[in-house]
């Protein structure tokens, strides 16, 4: 188990460079000098131009500036933000619980619904509920995020007034944020009323940032159902007399699971660049707003810095659903 | 009374192309205590009969009879949950594959702790101690260590066994063997039956053993039954149905045997069973029968008496000699 943990750890090294190499080049593929935007309209002298430039390292060549910047990542040093002048590594942090407390409640909603309506749906193959769901669930699939977050809050703040339309809670609680996550900080004030108000924050984001995933799950769970249900272990289990709730809920569920663990960590990667969209849309002071403004500030470190960590998140993420899958299925632990 | 009773069981299937009747007309009786083999070739409905009686079909399948009853009980119109406290307890139901018919993902202890649980009730102590009382009876060694594997960790005639003693496990009435040894080394094949058969014995249960190996059937059978293209063509004590069989089907299985041949090539029965498309208007065997004529083709025989085998037949073999013939 350690050997196959260290193997995998070590596949995570080429990943990692690929990572910053590409995270690196490509935003300085993109069109525009920092120093410039960073000047704004006043401008900026030429001395002063040639001062930054230096400041910054960006008259040496562009394989000396890589290797410098490879050295501080492997130093644990990810630089400092042009702009803010504070270290990478801090900001991310700062921000990161907002938007973990947002992917978490995301992924929790996509999981707890989607789950059953798939096994639901397999179940109950080429009836009406089945129908509605799988198209329902190509609709979810297929709608633009930032489309269906507007008509959510067209609807449901702005029509019914029944959620808040921005922010994380309501101004009139101030607290200080000890862990980050909203929810746990309001509990622990104590303030009455904060809790719901953040709850009440976190309904609409959870919903935009779950319907990709939920319908991902949805269709993903129906078809690993189906595929099991066929199966000889499965008329065993009938063969006992078991009920179907449990035929399908344990015995057909947790060998169908594998494709789905699989899917909800791959989802894991498309919550976080959906969270880009979301967070700004519902004003969410997450990493994915962040990423959006430093790109338009041409925040290099930043934009490196947090590509990088977002990737590392993404391959624990994905080491963390192979391991599972010994867990889920032992037969999968023998190699 | 005898403890399963059928009487004009028919199954149909809806499939893509119409209807298909996989059993048409099939009467099975078994007694307590009693061994009875169903044989015939692949897609001759004796899997699928069974099935039906247990309530394993999926949901394209369309069941009726005109007689169905289980130990005094009518089995027609039970809902899903009647159904299903007679399923797994007194009735139980072994499979071809063992590899397959257990789940991957649970340990074998899991499994048969399981149908404890479910019908008989008993607590996490008595059935721990049930499940290792059932793996000695059924000859796994080490149970103990056993009920923690898997069954990838098993070999198929491990897993067999776990399934007979998952079968076994309620103390069935009626334990039905759906070609158990098919899927087995040899050598485990004889163990398996012997296993089955003295289980058979000591518990007194009655025994449905589905296979189409004939030398199964000699070895362990007391009655048997003959089915073919979904009807049931013959029915003989063993010792009476090897020695002059009355169906020119039984007969041309019985001469296919290695044992039996008596010329250097091993005869065969040309043709194969007919199929949804290509099903004979007349009796069912005729385009395969050596005896056939213009009335074998024309008109479905119906049973002969039981001093013939109940034999589905114009012409029912009646003497050796005449079998040979």
């Amino acid at each position: 188990m350690l050997r196959y943990l260290l193997s995998r750890l070590l596949t995570f090294l080429p990943t990692f460079f690929g990572v910053t190499i590409i995270s690196f080049s490509f935003i300085r593929l993109l069109p525009g000098d920092p120093i410039i935007v960073m000047a704004g309209e006043r401008g900026v002298s030429a001395e002063r131009y040639e001062e930054l430039v230096q400041q910054f390292g960006f008259d040496q060549p562009l394989w000396r500036q890589y290797i410098d910047y490879l050295g501080g990542v492997i130093q644990g040093d990810l630089g400092q933000s042009f702009v803010t002048k504070k270290p990478v590594w801090d900001e991310f942090f700062a921000l990161f619980p907002a938007t973990l407390e947002l992917s978490v409640c995301a992924m929790i909603f996509a999981v707890a619904l989607g789950l059953p309506a798939g096994v639901i749906a397999a179940v109950n193959r080429g009836k009406l509920f089945d129908r509605t769901l799988m198209s329902t669930a190509l609709v979810g699939y297929s709608m633009p995020i930032f489309w269906w977050a507007l008509l959510l809050i067209i609807v449901f703040s702005g029509m019914l007034g029944l959620t808040p339309v921005s922010g994380r809670i309501s101004l009139l609680y101030y607290f200080d944020n000890t862990t980050g996550f909203m929810l746990i900080d309001s509990l622990r004030s104590g303030q009455s009323g904060a809790f719901t108000s953040a709850v009440h924050h976190l309904v609409l984001p959870t919903i935009v940032l779950g319907t990709i995933p939920l319908a991902v799950i949805a269709r993903q769970t129906r078809s690993a159902m189906l595929e099991v249900l066929s199966e000889d272990y499965i008329r065993t289990a009938r063969a006992k007399g078991l009920a179907p709730f449990r035929v399908n809920g344990v015995h057909a569920l947790r060998n169908a699971l594998i494709p789905v663990v699989t899917v909800i960590g791959l989802s894991v990667g498309t919550l976080l660049a959906g969270a880009i969209l979301t967070e700004t849309i519902f004003s969410w002071p997450g990493i994915g707003k962040w990423m959006v403004d430093s790109i338009f500030r041409r925040d290099y470190p930043v934009v490196q810095g947090g590509l990088l960590l977002i990737a590392v998140m993404v391959m624990i993420v994905n080491l963390t659903v192979d391991l599972l899958y010994g867990f889920i299925n032992p037969k999968i632990r023998k190699r | 009374m005898p403890l399963l009773d059928i009487r004009n069981l028919s199954v149909d299937f809806a499939t893509a192309s119409g209807q298909f009747r996989a059993v048409d007309g099939v009467d099975v009786s078994v007694d307590t205590g009693e061994i009875l083999a169903i044989v015939g070739e692949s897609g001759s409905g004796k899997s699928v009969s069974m099935l039906a009686m247990m309530g394993l079909l999926p949901w394209t399948a369309t069941v009726t009879a005109d007689v169905m009853s289980f130990n005094g009980q009518d089995l027609r119109g039970l809902s899903p949950r009647q159904r299903r406290d007679i399923v797994g307890k007194d009735m139980a139901m072994i499979f071809q594959e063992p590899m397959s018919s257990l789940n991957p993902c649970f340990t074998a202890g899991f499994q048969i702790k399981e149908a404890l649980r479910l019908h008989l009730g008993l607590d996490k102590k008595e059935r721990h101690d049930r499940a290792v009382e059932l793996f000695e009876m059924v000859g796994i060694p080490a149970p103990e260590d056993r009920l923690k594997a898997f069954p990838h960790q098993l070999s198929g005639g491990m897993n067999q066994r776990v399934m007979i003693a998952m079968a076994i496990a309620c103390n069935p009435k009626l334990l039905i063997a759906d070609e158990p040894t098919t899927a087995l080394d040899v050598t485990i094949q004889a163990q398996i039956l012997d296993l089955l058969t003295g289980l058979q014995k000591d518990t007194g249960m009655a025994l449905i053993l589905i296979t189409h190996d004939m030398g199964v059937v000699a070895e362990t059978a007391e009655r048997v039954q003959v089915q073919y293209a979904g009807q049931k063509v013959e029915e003989q004590p063993v010792a009476d149905l090897f020695e002059t069989p009355h169906h020119p089907y039984t007969a041309a299985l019985l001469a296919a045997l290695p044992e039996r041949a008596t010329s250097r090539h091993l005869p065969t029965i040309p043709g194969v069973v007919p199929g949804q498309f290509d099903r004979p208007k007349g009796c069912l065997f005729s385009p395969r029968c050596k005896y056939a004529d213009d009335r074998c083709r024309e008109q479905p025989p119906a049973p002969a008496g039981t001093e013939l085998g109940v034999a589905r037949c114009h012409y029912p073999l009646s003497a050796k000699a005449e079998a040979e013939a």
